[in-house]
């Protein structure tokens, strides 16, 4: 990346081009961390044991806490109160890939939750790679304060990793159910973990000024560590994930969003002038 | 001009002693290390603030309590906190005393250099036969570990490098 440095928010706001473009990849980062969260908290109490409530709980909370951070960097370069932000968009308004607001499974976590921890394992661990590649990039990034924040994020980030390394190896060389769970999570989730990589309509001006590296760069390290550890673990590789119908980058997205949204927001929405 | 600006600078220092990290409350943010620089202009005074993870839920309640604190202090009318990410905290950053506190309240501190190895010494009784239960605990910044000596549950903090 050769895009000159800003150093400041105040230099960002003086380019129109550079801070739409800024502005674009924030929500990407900030709309992901929250939508995976707020299905990360859906599991609270239903999952499959009490360390893991306290494990699975703690990692959400931290990533949620990355969202807010992104939101705040969205916040000084005036586009609205960070607390705004999260709760009061429409969902054609989130930038968010299309993998991370699939639901756990069927059922509501209220009302006779049939959630897959397979899935959920998978997700979570191939989503984890892919931020440790986003992150390192970003430690790059020509906006001074996101290379900042994203160094600052990278040693929580790898605890997070870690955790689902562990599942994903246990469960794929557990039973043969374990396996077989493990296996069909692959699949499910490989229809939408193309579309991460993307980086949206503005994605050229994106790389062009040095904001992060280009997506197809990131699918090429994210390929080979997710095919190094498939391969570590029996796990074989089904190619190349793909996209989908939906491009979340461009506000494209399902119905499960705008369920979860409004949830994740029923509180906020009520009295969005409460003091928290 | 100088002696009252140097005169308000050691003032906010021994009232961030005061200022206690809100879910370890026998450490103050400056033996966490979490303060970087205390600027002083005039009556306006800006804390450089290092939270010890970007997630921390406390971070907001930290601040007001500093804002709180400082603002208390003759000759201060406007205290100002803003984050600093860079040079990011570390755990190196964790005082001698607040190591020995973090252990006083039953909590393992993180190791003090980045190269050195991860090992968990019981805070009750020091022994080091300890087992990591939970690399995750009721907060982002800490872990679940157990003494097989003295067979107590303890918290151990995260190393952060």
């Amino acid at each position: 990346m050769t895009a000159n440095r800003l150093e400041t928010v105040e230099q960002a706001k003086a380019n129109p081009e550079y801070r739409t473009a800024l502005t674009e990849l924030l929500y990407q980062l900030a709309d992901d961390d929250l939508v995976l969260s707020f299905r990360g908290s859906e599991w609270l109490g239903l999952a499959p044991h009490v360390e893991e409530d306290v494990a699975f709980s703690s990692i959400t909370q931290d990533t949620m806490g990355h969202a807010a951070a992104f939101y705040g960097l969205l916040e000084g370069l005036g586009e609205g109160k960070a607390d705004d932000l999260a709760h009061l968009r429409e969902a054609n308004r989130l930038r968010n890939a299309i993998l991370v607001e699939r639901p756990n499974g069927t059922g509501h976590y209220l009302n006779n939750p049939r959630y897959d921890w397979g899935y959920t394992v998978v997700r979570q661990y191939v989503y984890e790679i892919f931020k440790q590649e986003r992150l390192e990039s970003l430690t790059r990034s020509s906006f001074a304060p996101l290379a900042q924040l994203a160094r600052k994020m990278r040693p929580e980030q790898r605890y997070h990793l870690l955790h689902w390394q562990t599942w994903f190896s246990q469960l794929a060389n557990s039973t043969e159910e374990a396996r077989q769970r493990i296996m069909a999570g692959v699949e499910r989730v490989w229809t939408d973990a193309g579309g991460l990589f993307d980086l949206g309509p503005y994605g050229q001006a994106i790389v062009n000024f040095g904001l992060i590296e280009d997506g197809a760069l990131l699918a090429e390290r994210w390929t080979e560590k997710v095919k190094r550890a498939f391969e570590a673990n029996s796990v074989p590789w089904p190619g190349n994930p793909q996209q989908g119908q939906l491009n979340g980058r461009a506000g494209q997205h399902t119905d499960d969003l705008k369920s979860a949204l409004a949830e994740l927001a029923e509180v906020y929405r009520l009295a969005p002038a409460a003091n928290w | 001009m100088t002696t009252v600006v140097g005169t308000i600078e050691g003032e906010v220092w021994k009232q961030l002693e005061n200022v206690k990290d809100p879910e370890i409350p026998s450490i103050s943010v400056v033996e966490m290390g979490m303060i970087h620089r205390v600027l002083v202009e005039e009556s306006h005074v800006v804390i450089e603030f290092m939270p010890t993870f970007v997630g921390c839920p406390a971070l907001k309640i930290i601040e007001q309590n500093i804002v709180d604190q400082l603002s208390a202090l003759p000759g201060v009318t406007n205290v100002q906190v803003e984050l600093v990410f860079e040079p990011a905290w570390t755990s190196e950053r964790i005082s001698e005393t607040g190591r020995e506190k973090l252990r006083q309240f039953g909590i393992a501190p993180p190791p003090g250099k980045p190269e050195d190895h991860w090992e968990i010494a019981c805070p009750y009784c020091g022994s080091r036969d300890t087992t990591l239960d939970n690399l995750f605990g009721p907060a982002a910044c800490r872990s679940i570990a157990y003494c097989r000596d003295c067979r107590n549950p303890f918290e151990a903090l995260k190393p952060i490098y």
